[in-house]
This record gives C-alpha cells, structure tokens and sequence, in this order.
C-alpha cells in the first residue's frame, strides 16, 4: 500500500510563520510609560530596527499549530499500483462471472466424414447402447444346488436353456417362454452335478454325483446313453463337447475325452490336477481344452497331445470361469475365485499372459459377448454382480446387479443378446445386454422343442 | 500507388460489428482447415484480407458458420458479446482438445451513445491479416489431432441476452491443465478483439 501521510512540506509554500517563543516586546510599552511626554505614536525607527517581530496576538495560534502537524490526506486519485490494477481487473473479471452466460450454438455442426483420412476406430464405442439394470425375467430356481465345482446351467444354441435343480433337468424355452421337464434322476445319481447341450443340440448330457454321465435326446426325454465308471464315483461336475467329444471333468481331478459315438468311448485320460475340476471349455477351433480346478492350476491341452502344453499357476484361487475369445485366436480368459478375484488374459499357443486386471470379487463365470467386443464376468460378494466389460481397453461397460447371493452360473443366449445367472438365492435371471443379434450363431429362435436333429449344424 | 490522401475511414457500430462477425466466420473456416476437422478437399480458396484463405464447401458447415456469425453481428451490435469460443472435441469421447477463445472489448460508450470513430480500413485488415497468418502457423506448434473430431461454437453474453431459437445455455468446456498461447489482436475501435488459442498438454497415449 502506497498510501503513505505526507507532511506539508512542500517548501516553499510555507506561510506560515515560524514560532518562537519570544519575549514580549516591551520596548514599546517602556517607551510609554517612560517618556509619557512623547505622547504622540511616532514610530521612532528604532522599533522596527533589523528584524521582524510579529505581532502575538494578531496570529491566530491554533491554526498554526493544526497545520504543522495534521497530515495532509493523500490525493486518492494519484498513482494507483500496477498490482493493485491487476487485482482490480481480476475481481471484475470473477464478479463478473455472474454477469456472463455461456451459449452454445445448437445447430449440431455437420460431423465430418472422414472415413477417407483417419481409419475409423474399429469397434466405436457406443455410449448409447442402454443395457437395462433390471433382468428382463426372473425365473424361481428353488433348491437348485449350489457348489464351486457344478456347472448347472448351459442354454443351447437351439434356444433352450438347460437347468438342473436338484434333481431334475428343466428346459426353458426362450423363444416361447415355455418350462419343460427333461428327466428327474432318482437313487444314487442324485443330485445332478452338470448340463451341458452338444453343439447340434441333439442331445444333452448330465453329469451326476456318482460319476455317471447319461445322454439324453431332447425329442423325445429318453435317455441314449450312459459313460460310467469312468470317474471312481465321484461327481462329474464339469462336461464340455467338441463336436463328437465328450469331455468330462470330474472331483477326483481327472478329464476324460469319450468318443460319445464308439462303443468304447475313453479316447484320453488327463491326469495332471491334483484336485477337483471346476472349469472346462474347448476352444472355437476344437484345438485346445482349458481346464481350471480348484488346485488353483490352469492347464490348456492340446487335442493331440496327452501332455498338457501349459501350465499356468498364477492364480491364487481356484479357476472357475474360463472362456475362450470368439473374435481372436487362442485368446482366452481365465477368472479366479475368492483370495483371487482377478481375470487374466492368456495366448493359448504361446502361453503368454497378456493381461491382468482386478475385479475386487471372486469370478464365478467368464463369457465372452457374442455380437460385441465385450467380455461378461459374474461375481460373488459382495454386490453379486454381472460386469459387462470392454475388451481389450477393460472398461466397466455396465454392472448388472440384482441378486441377493453369489452368482454361480452364467450361459449366453445363442444370438448373444441375453445373459442368463443362476445365484444361491434360488432365482435365475434373464439378462438383456445387447440388441443386435450376431448372425454368427445358429439361432432359430423360431424352434420349439421338437425334432432337433432337423437343422445341420454349422460345424 | 498514386499520393492522395488517405482518407481515414469512418467506422460505425454496425460496420466494426459486421468487421468482427466476418472475421470470426473466415477465423472459424481457417481453424477447421488448419486442426483438419474436416478433409482438405471440401474447402475452396477465396481472396480476403489480402490473403488466400480457404472456405467449407461444405452445405452443412457453411449454413451452420453463416447462422452462427449473423447472431453474433446482432449481439455485437447490442454490444453484448464478450467473447467467442470455437471448441474442438473429440468425436468418440466429447474431451475437449482445443479451445480457440477470442476475447471481445466493447467500447461501451459506442454503444450508449453511438459515437462514430475513425480508423482507417486498411489497418484493420493488415491487423487481422497477421491473425490469420498466425493462425494456419499454429499447427507447428499444435499436437496433432488423430482422432476424428467435431467443433462447437460457444458464446459469452451478458445475463440479460435473450437466448435465441439456434442456442442453448451451455458450460465453458474447460480444458483440464492447458497449455496457452496468446496470439495477435485487432481493433476497430469500437470492438477489440484478442486471440487465445489453449490446447491440452500434449501426453503419449498409451491405449488403443
């Protein structure tokens, strides 16, 4: 702050007279009363002799005195700083804020077409795509088992989803919204353990409790075949087909490849987990099988071989999800379970681990989107949720939260359109997540539960 | 060229308006040209200022420019305007990469009281001239824009405009951390007009 008081010392505008304390001046009255015959006032010169002598009582001595020492106020219009200029300008500009409103010009400008110079992104994201948060059906599933190592739900590429509560398999049409029963196991082989369709959907297979897998044809809900004994009566809760193969999974921690059309069905035996299966998937090419078990080991095969060709133990926890990329070759996505809680990408043919990302809850189910790039996860606690999420950037599309307990099981619709969970709280839920249905997939969404060795199969 | 006088130009309110919003339409084509929002071969050269600038061909664009700048010649004649803002963004995010502001002083007793004021025509163009040059230098310095992107126009007004059919009430669009850069000014006397290009900082993007 410049203002600073000044004194009136502006020199030569001095009027005022100095003070002095001065003896009176009695020359003059001495003269008075001492020649009283000089009655007349003549000045005699010596009175006004070399110096001048005020009269005291003709100076108005507090006037003096104020002006000496009151200071004089400062000119305010003088010299403001430049710091002070600027912050003026500055808390006019801020207060003036409130004076301004922003416009936009809505007349959306034209969006450039510019699919000559840069190469569109290859998959826009489209922010747009409403997933619902609500399923679009809940289905009561009530006593349906609930274990790490079942794998309980499985929807065909016919359209019907296959689910075993209990001890019966009930198909559920999609297209007709229509509840059948398949079969009802009763004695040892109770409680069923897996359900799984075979590709072409002629037939389903159902792993049980004690080890025996029994093939039944959807026409007609008889059964066609069993493979047993192969499993030393413990459960087979993982099947996965590829083409003719059957392959089972069972809690001892073998896998078994059965030639479902030959009398003998044993092709191979893999033996390499040293505890129970709780994963099984064939690649889209029908080269690999991965398999995850609760040793926490991901092992991916090679149909030729009767070694496995890796041996992933990074997981911490036993791996459940497995799912292999529709869209890219040998990419496959693995999810681990409680203390794990991660999903890592792997290259199957050359054993890579390309990424690893954290979901902050157990994985019980890994799908990948049909008609997206979009990867699917289901979790357990705490929100329970299905996680849609972008590939490869892993970007939270969309949470789907809705059950009350862990989600355990996860099927995809043919067309890829809808999701299917199956939780611990006894419901199963119908998902709708995209609206385009890929032409990829064999669907006919016309078909009812009737003769399905009708339609030939894509493979 | 022959010595004759050079008769100072009378500017009126309308003109130093009709000045501005002009400047701001061949400013916006430059601007597209130059950040390659739209592809080189929709643009057509034309002679202004003593340059050669280059015009959208563009049906769209051009209807979307001319709507834009008679709005702001009416607002610049109400001396209401104080400042203009031709946002680039990105298409597939909406991030806001660029931010052209073009600050606007009026000379509020022109407006009040409709003083006419003198400056001569050719400076003002000489003046503006070196904007546009400065503006197609920019791209030296400007980080390339890979993605396709898209502009909005925005528009500083005081409170008290009454807010047209063509326009919303908007936000600032802000860059987050901006780098600036201050380019020349011109001044009609009526209207000052201040360029500032800020542009975000120029990262490796490490996705995609």
């Amino acid at each position: 702050m410049d203002a600073s008081p000044r004194f009136s010392t502006n020199g030569n505008n001095n009027t005022i007279p100095v003070m002095d304390l001065q003896k009176p001046d009695f020359s003059n009255l001495v003269h008075h009363w001492c020649r009283p015959a000089r009655a007349s006032s003549q000045p005699s010169s010596h009175d006004y002799a070399d110096r001048f002598i005020p009269n005291r009582a003709a100076t108005n001595m507090d006037l003096a005195q104020g002006l000496l020492t009151i200071p004089r106020k400062e000119d305010s219009m003088v010299g403001i700083s430049s710091s002070r200029e600027a912050y003026r300008k500055l808390l006019v500009d801020t207060l003036l804020q409130g004076r301004t409103r922003i416009l936009k010009f809505r007349n959306q400008s034209r969006t450039p077409k510019r699919s000559c110079v840069y190469p569109p992104p290859v998959q826009p994201i489209k922010q747009n795509r409403r997933i619902p948060k609500e399923p679009e059906e809940t289905l009561n599933v009530p006593d349906i088992t609930c274990d790490w190592q079942l794998n309980l739900l499985d929807w065909g590429s016919n359209n019907i989803l296959a689910v075993a509560v209990d001890d019966t398999v009930y198909l559920w049409n999609a297209t007709t919204k229509s509840v059948s029963k398949l079969v009802t196991v009763d004695g040892p082989f109770y409680p069923i353990t897996s359900v799984s369709w075979d590709p072409d959907c002629r037939r389903i297979a159902i792993g049980l409790n004690n080890s025996h897998v029994q093939l039944y044809d959807p026409a007609t809900n008889k059964m066609i075949r069993t493979l047993q004994g192969n499993h030393q009566d413990l459960l087979v809760g993982s099947l996965a087909w590829n083409n003719y193969l059957l392959t089972t999974g069972s809690a001892d921690g073998l896998i078994i490849n059965n030639d479902v059309r030959i009398r003998s069905p044993i092709v191979s035996t893999y033996n390499n987990h040293s505890d129970g299966i709780c994963g099984l998937k064939w690649s889209p090419s029908g080269q690999y099988l991965a398999s995850g078990g609760t040793d926490k080991l991901l092992h991916v095969w090679d149909i030729s071989k009767s070694d496995p060709l890796h041996r992933f133990n990074n997981h911490t926890a036993s791996v459940r999800a497995l799912a292999w990329c529709p869209f890219q070759n040998n990419l496959l996505a693995s999810g681990g379970g409680k203390t794990d809680e991660s999903i890592k990408f792997w290259n199957a043919s050359t054993g890579a681990c390309l990424k690893s990302v954290n979901t902050g809850s157990e994985v019980s189910g890994l799908l990948w989107n049909k008609s997206e790039r979009e990867l699917v996860s289901s979790h357990g606690l705490t929100k329970n949720q299905l996680v849609l999420w972008k590939y490869p950037s892993m970007a939270k599309m969309a949470e789907l939260i809705d059950h009350g307990s862990p989600v355990l099981y996860l099927a995809q619709s043919p067309d890829g359109c809808k999701l299917a969970s199956a939780s611990e709280d006894e419901t199963l839920r119908i998902w709708r997540i995209s609206e385009k249905p890929t032409n990829k997939a064999t669907s006919r969404t016309s078909f009812v539960v009737g003769p399905c060795n009708m339609y030939s199969s894509i493979r | 060229m022959a010595s004759r006088t050079i008769s100072k130009d009378i500017i009126t309110l309308r003109g130093s308006a009709a000045i501005v919003s002009e400047f701001f339409g061949y400013a916006a084509n430059s601007i597209l040209y130059n950040r390659g929002i739209y592809p080189e071969e929709s643009f057509g050269k034309v002679k202004k200022y003593g340059l050669t600038l280059l015009l959208t061909q563009d049906e769209g664009v051009k209807s979307f420019i001319s709507g834009l700048t008679s709005q702001l010649s009416e607002w610049l004649e109400a001396g209401k305007l104080q400042r203009v803002v031709l946002v680039i963004m990105s298409k597939a995010t909406s991030e806001v990469l660029e931010r052209w502001n073009f600050n606007i002083e009026t000379d509020a007793e022109v407006v009040e009281k409709g003083v006419i004021k003198e400056k001569s025509d050719k400076e003002i163009m000489r003046e503006i001239q070196a904007i546009m040059r400065q503006i197609a230098s920019c791209i030296t310095y400007l980080p390339c824009l890979d993605e396709a992107c898209v502009f909005d126009v925005l528009a500083y007004t005081d409170k008290d405009t009454t807010v047209p059919m063509a326009w919303v009430e908007s936000d600032a669009k802000l860059i987050n951390n901006p780098q600036m850069v201050k380019l020349h000014s011109f001044d009609t006397k009526m209207h000052k007009v201040d360029t500032i290009v800020s542009y975000k900082n120029d990262e490796w993007e490490d996705e995609e």
